[in-house]
């Protein structure tokens, strides 16, 4: 994967220089006495557990937060950015984990947004395509100016705010997990975006949970960890496993569990036969109990819709789902949740949690009729529940009462198991159980999948990390176009074998 | 983390829903004004007329009351001045030829009928709560005076429709007792049942309600009713109240209510409120209102300070929510 074309790194010519940076939030210290420096032109990535501090580094070297004590210098100089604006005037760019596009205009819009060519007030149109398709021909993208920037892809979202950040003279640009939503291809593209920056001399910092993305991009990688730097390396001198190890302070051990395969008289708990639903057609699947089944695909190929019909959250056109025997159908998820049949959805802040109320709310949200009496909530009982559930999940709280904003990504999620193990599951579908959550908590989650299956649930892991669905499945089902187009088992469930079956008459 | 453990043990006598700054926002002004009130005008802390505004409050307050839920599950009812009025013409007019049970029964099933109908517009043909609430109003009113034929309604040849509110128990308004039972109820429907948890998860983030296997529509319905039928019992309060009805009152009711609902703290965002909270909200109006008449000051500057107090809370909320996380 090592394929990034080394620069010459030797020339002393720091672009930013950082000396003594400390932060703290509300007493809690987010950075302390950092010394950072990065060279002009080098991809620099910056790596850590959730809280590390990765994030609130990439903050005050755009100006967005300013830090307690420390220096920061630019080519030399020492600045002090009030707020991002500062920054950009320095050619320091941010792009954002949440994406600043404004839908509704076309693309060449956006990347002028702000710094339109104007005459008396009206926007001259053709001069502002042609600065655009001139940006847009240097950079190599292929974009029609205009297209209606809402209707583009993610990635190609990102682009435009990279052509936006380009407009701007930048020549810091800082990208914070640039590639979290993104499918394989699209994540293949931006990274040969982000190459061709670098070549052309500006200097990126990565922000990233992907390791294996970290170290064939970059030159440099910084270790955080609980607000300390721990070491800047070159890339070329460390491995995945060796930055787990520094990310962590410790060995992870191995990544996955150990597989306990299902007995092989196990029983089966579920069958999809035939079905077509919305992005779905003609699935066939069966499912025993204890098994974990992965399903693998691309970004858009289905998986996610699967689930959703077998959760009976979108309508099913033909076909049949059994559980136990009895046939599921029904307008609304309560359906599948009385069948015993749970799903943690796949964005945790959109379609799972009430981020406002209480880690106790969120876990009997869906099993409330079971702890009360004429829809009077038996408190005592509620809490007493919960106590189980979160004992059973390991979530680290300061209690029960404690708003589930304030968990970490990892223990969120355990939250949304909490709250579907309460429904006494016989077939639980986790779609991307681990997106957003830090390499230690995702062994945690990956026990209980583990844990569960042992108990005899039938388990269905969608994921767009390979590695992870080939690391906890038994049997891995690959969808295409919105098809199951191939079943892998034993020594045949392999990444080669999976992504021939995803990218097949696509390249 | 010491401080917080301090600040922590000092808030434990403070009831659970007043504990962030945010939600218990209006109890600091509301003592201040009380206080204010009290030394500055030597009629105010006075029984009869704290008892008096609770009695011209208790229809604000039942609404308001009802209008928090609403406003918990997403939702906005518009409404409920239309409906309060028709309600309270049409029971009256029925209660001149037969019982006064008939014509209260009769007056909350029309206030009922017309929260689901609003409630299954919004649910089921996914319109706008603020938009389908609005046309209902129009839709309501209009009603209202056809039936009316615009006429005041007067009930000087049955007082005994009178006594639903002005009978006198315990040295207190039957009006008053109606209103705080109806709150009292109201309140722990939102903190301590199931449809109240159902309305915050429903307005705090329908699709993960869906998700855990609420019916989230049904939920909405039922805020809608409740908010209808509490429209009618108290246009029935203040019909019993001055022994008239008139398809004209109730047209800037809404207006007042909300305002009530939002200086109380409950959130325009859905998913989270308070029906004690409200009540404050909607006092602290009264009281300013109050207030300005003892102390003789121009009605007009009541108006403009209402506005003013209106911005400083939805201020508030909105700064709370983005300083949430």
């Amino acid at each position: 994967m090592k394929s990034a074309p080394h620069r010459n790194l030797d020339s002393d010519t720091y672009e930013i220089s950082l000396v003594g940076i400390s932060k703290s939030f509300g007493g809690v210290a987010a950075l302390s006495d950092i010394a950072l420096k990065i060279r002009a032109g080098e991809i620099h990535s910056l790596v850590g557990e959730n809280g590390a501090g990765k994030s609130t580094l990439g903050k005050i070297i755009s100006g967005i937060t300013t830090p307690d004590s420390g220096t920061l210098s630019l080519g030399g100089q020492e600045m002090s950015f009030g707020s991002p604006r500062d920054a950009l005037a320095h050619g320091i760019v941010t792009i954002a984990q949440e994406l600043a596009i404004v839908p509704a205009l076309t693309v060449a819009e956006n990347v002028l947004l702000g710094d339109e060519p104007r005459a008396r007030g009206f926007i001259k149109r053709r001069e502002l395509r042609r600065r655009f398709d001139e940006l847009a021909k240097k950079v190599g993208f292929e974009f029609s100016s205009d297209t209606i920037a809402g209707t583009l892809s993610i990635a190609d979202q990102q682009k435009v705010e990279i052509l936006r950040a380009l407009s701007r003279n930048a020549s810091v640009i800082i990208m914070d997990e640039p590639t979290a939503a993104l499918s394989r291809i699209e994540s293949h593209a931006l990274h040969e975006v982000i190459r061709s920056l670098a070549a052309e001399g500006k200097t990126v910092i990565l922000i990233s949970h992907f390791l294996s993305e970290v170290l064939s991009l970059s030159d440099t990688i910084t270790v955080l960890r609980d607000g300390q730097l721990i070491k800047t390396m070159a890339a070329s001198e460390v491995t995945e496993d060796g930055l787990i190890e520094l990310m962590l302070g410790r060995t992870l051990g191995a990544l996955y569990p150990a597989k306990t395969h299902p007995k092989f008289n196990s029983p089966s708990v579920m069958f999809v036969n035939n079905l077509s639903a919305p992005g779905v057609s003609n699935a066939w699947l069966s499912l025993r109990a204890g098994e974990i089944l992965g399903i693998a695909g691309l970004v858009g190929s289905g998986r996610s819709e699967l689930a959703r019909a077998i959760f009976q959250d979108s309508p099913a056109f033909s076909g049949s789902i059994t559980v136990n025997g009895a046939v599921l159908a029904g307008k609304s998820p309560r359906v599948a949740l009385q069948k015993q049949v749970v799903m943690i959805p796949e964005s945790r802040k959109d379609s799972g949690l009430l981020l406002g109320r209480s880690i106790q709310e969120n876990i009997t949200l869906s099993s409330l009729e079971k702890m009360s009496k004429w829809g009077w909530i038996l408190r005592s009982q509620e809490s007493k529940i919960t106590k189980q559930a979160l004992e059973l999940v390991k979530v680290k709280s300061a209690g029960a009462k404690q708003k589930v904003s304030a968990l970490s990504g990892g223990n969120q999620q355990k939250v949304l198991f909490a709250r579907m193990l309460l429904n006494s599951p016989r077939v639980l579908i986790a779609d991307e159980p681990t997106r957003g959550v830090d390499v230690g908590s995702k062994r945690a989650i990956y026990d209980l999948l583990t844990d569960l299956a042992k108990d005899g649930l039938g388990i269905i892991v969608i994921s767009s990390d390979l590695e992870e669905v080939l690391g906890l499945a038994h049997r891995v089902v690959v969808m295409r176009q919105g098809r199951i187009v191939t079943e892998l088992t034993g020594r045949a469930m392999n990444e080669q074998a999976v992504l021939e079956a995803a990218f097949a008459e696509q390249i | 983390m010491s401080k917080q453990g301090s600040r922590d043990s000092v808030v434990r006598f403070v009831p659970q829903s007043l504990r962030s700054w945010r939600s218990s926002g209006i109890l600091l002004p509301f003592s201040l004004l009380f206080v204010v009130l009290s030394f500055s005008s030597g009629a105010f802390l006075n029984p009869t007329n704290l008892l008096n505004i609770l009695d011209q409050q208790s229809a604000f307050l039942i609404i308001a009351a009802a209008g928090t839920l609403v406003l918990v599950t997403g939702g906005i009812d518009l409404s409920v001045g239309a409906t309060y009025a028709l309600a309270s013409c049409v029971s009256a007019q029925y209660a001149e030829k037969h019982s006064i049970l008939a014509s209260v029964i009769l007056g909350i099933v029309l206030g009922l009928v017309v929260g689901i109908i609003n409630g299954i517009i919004v649910a089921y043909l996914k319109i706008n709560p603020l938009i389908a609430t609005l046309a209902m109003s129009f839709v309501i009113g209009g009603l209202g005076s056809k039936f009316t034929k615009g006429n005041l309604i007067v009930l000087t040849d049955k007082p005994e429709y009178g006594k639903i509110a002005q009978t006198v128990w315990l040295g207190v308004n039957t009006s008053i007792w109606i209103m705080a039972v109806i709150v009292v109820l109201l309140g722990i429907l939102l903190t301590r049942t199931v449809i109240g948890r159902y309305m915050i998860a429903a307005g705090g983030n329908a699709q993960a309600a869906r998700l855990a296997g609420i019916q989230v529509n049904r939920v909405r319905i039922i805020a809608f009713a409740l908010s209808g039928a509490a429209a009618a019992v108290a246009g029935i309060i203040d019909a019993s109240r001055v022994l008239s009805a008139s398809a004209a009152l109730g047209s800037t009711l809404a207006f007042t209510v909300l305002a009530g609902i939002v200086v109380g703290g409950t959130s325009i965002a859905g998913g989270d409120g308070s029906v004690w909270l409200t009540v404050l909200g909607v006092l602290f109006i009264a009281l300013i209102g109050n207030g300005f008449d003892l102390l003789g000051i121009d009605p007009l500057y009541q108006q403009i300070t209402l506005g003013l107090i209106l911005l400083v809370a939805v201020g508030m909320d909105a700064y709370g929510r983005s300083h949430q996380r």
